[in-house]
């Protein structure tokens, strides 16, 4: 590939016209996790560890990537990027995802609040 | 008989050609479609295009070219195709007519701001409603400003020698965009006439093969196309079009040439004849050159000192090369087969007058609306609009509204 990836650093002095990928490829992989897209959600989802039993449908099946996992577990859901579209709660086998309406009381039951970006790697 | 014909010699670089063919313009882009032989071919069947979808289908169904042939449901899909394939990494073609391209219109946006080399051969073809099959500009200037580079030829020769042409100029690294070559639906589309091949290999050696920087399939890329561009970098992304089209006059100026000097058949930005001493012209697109043409005969031979010029790279509007064409001319008539309305002045109209406004002696300007729906013009109308802007050049006072040659 000939393209010539950006630093972080040239990223964030805000390139010219001149200095950006044409046609708005992306060339570097996962640069959405460096975005707040879940911005505009109305329900959270909030998993019930207890029940939960790591079968990873939810992590298949969320269409942003959004649950977080370590060590073949299942540990929180990265809020930076989910929308709330509730796909999660409908596929889970065991029904321990909830759809509660969004707010910062409820966004800070999930075990992680979208700080880590684990999700993506 | 057109400007190519007429200027025929023999190739300077001395290349044996293959017998003249007698085909269409329809069969004539297919044969040169088969000799690019590009990866991926999408397009939905649709009348005047016809002879060229129906041709190259031929061409793959009998084994003669590897590309992969895609059915599609749609124009839109045709589009949506060409897109997925060339951001794989293949060459894409397709072809369409009127109708066709405007359910395609979303996807002529995505493809040039995808910065994809995609060929279109547009087969040009009036707007319904009322129903019209028949040839006229409409399309044309529908897609005017979607960024893609636009080639108009004016016969089977032409649609030939441009189709071989358009991949070279898509595909260059100062471009990449997608670019049409424009033929007029049945005037050109279906007319039989002389056409002069090149042999396949000097074809595919002219065109070489598409050898994207970036692409999709490409073992390893992390490369995601498409992305979303919102109001933080849209803006600059489209800045960057304007650049890249300015820099694919240039590109055509060279690659048509480059073209010619294979072919003994030259062509230019702008075709111009008997411009030196005018004093009035008439401006042109497309086929109906042949008509001016010979309408410009008939006026000269009375002794009224007119020429013609006729604008084949559409987009970029070749400004320099226009006016300089244009210099020392009076009055001009320009000749537009399509209405914009409710504007200031047709398409052809409008191009014509931003370019010129700032010479300091600019040509007076008239402009003529013919041809709609396949209305033919014959050579008297043509005539009628060399004798009036003639009288425009003497009076020195240019009309505000258009006029309507040959409307009942």
């Amino acid at each position: 590939m000939s393209s010539q990836p950006q630093s972080e650093q040239s990223r964030s002095e805000s390139p010219l016209w001149q200095q950006i990928q044409p046609g708005g490829i992306g060339v570097n992989p996962g640069s959405t996790d460096r975005v707040q897209t879940g911005d505009w959600r109305t329900e959270v989802p909030v998993v019930d560890f207890e029940r939960c039993t790591h079968c990873m449908i939810c992590w298949v099946d969320c269409p942003d990537a959004s649950f977080e996992v370590a060590n073949a577990k299942l540990i929180g859901v990265d809020l930076k990027h989910c929308k709330g579209c509730g796909i999660c709660a409908q596929v889970c086998p065991v029904k321990c995802i909830e759809m509660v309406p969004d707010s910062a009381e409820n966004r800070e039951t999930q075990p992680s609040n979208g700080a880590s970006s684990e999700s993506a790697k | 008989m057109t400007t190519t014909q007429k200027q025929a010699q023999k190739p300077s670089s001395g290349i044996k050609l293959p017998p003249p063919q007698a085909i269409n313009g329809g069969e004539a882009v297919a044969y040169a479609m088969r000799q690019i032989n590009p990866e991926v071919v999408a397009a939905y069947p649709i009348t005047p295009q016809t002879f060229i979808i129906e041709k190259f289908s031929e061409f793959v169904a009998d084994g003669i070219v590897g590309t992969e042939y895609i059915n599609v449901e749609s124009e839109h899909a045709a589009m949506s195709a060409c897109v997925g394939a060339t951001a794989a990494g293949g060459r894409a073609q397709t072809a369409t007519s009127g109708p066709g391209l405007a359910l395609m219109y979303e996807m002529l946006w995505v493809a040039s701001g995808m910065r994809l080399p995609i060929v279109m051969h547009l087969c040009s073809r009036s707007f319904s409603a009322p129903l019209n099959i028949l040839c006229d500009h409409s399309d044309v200037m529908g897609m005017r400003e979607s960024s893609w580079p636009m080639l108009i030829g004016a016969s089977p020769q032409e649609a030939y020698d441009q189709a071989v042409v358009m991949p070279t100029i898509a595909e260059n690294k100062q471009v990449l965009l997608p670019s049409a070559n424009v033929l007029d639906g049945f005037t050109v589309t279906h007319s039989v006439e002389r056409v002069e091949v090149l042999p396949d290999e000097v074809v595919k050696e002219f065109t070489g093969e598409y050898e994207p920087d970036i692409w999709a399939l490409e073992p390893g890329s992390t490369a995601t196309f498409g992305t979303l561009d919102a109001n933080d970098y849209y803006f600059e992304h489209k800045r960057q079009q304007v650049e890249a089209m300015k820099n694919s006059l240039e590109v055509v100026r060279t690659q048509l040439n480059a073209v010619g000097e294979l072919t003994g058949r030259p062509m230019n930005l702008v075709e111009e004849y008997l411009l030196d001493d005018a004093e009035v012209a008439l401006v042109v697109l497309g086929s109906s050159e042949g008509m001016v043409r010979a309408a410009v005969d008939e006026a000269r031979a009375e002794g009224i000192k007119v020429g013609m010029l006729r604008i084949r790279l559409f987009r970029p509007f070749p400004v320099d090369d226009v006016r300089k064409a244009l210099e020392g001319i009076g009055a001009v008539g320009v000749l537009d087969r399509a209405i914009a309305f409710g504007t200031p002045g047709n398409a052809l109209m409008q191009d014509l007058a931003t370019s010129t406004r700032t010479m300091p002696d600019r040509p007076l300007l008239m402009d003529f609306v013919y041809g709609l729906g396949g209305r033919a013009t014959p050579k008297q109308l043509f005539r009628q609009a060399v004798d009036e802007v003639f009288k425009m050049n003497e009076s020195r006072v240019e009309p505000d509204e258009p006029a309507y040659l040959g409307l009942k």
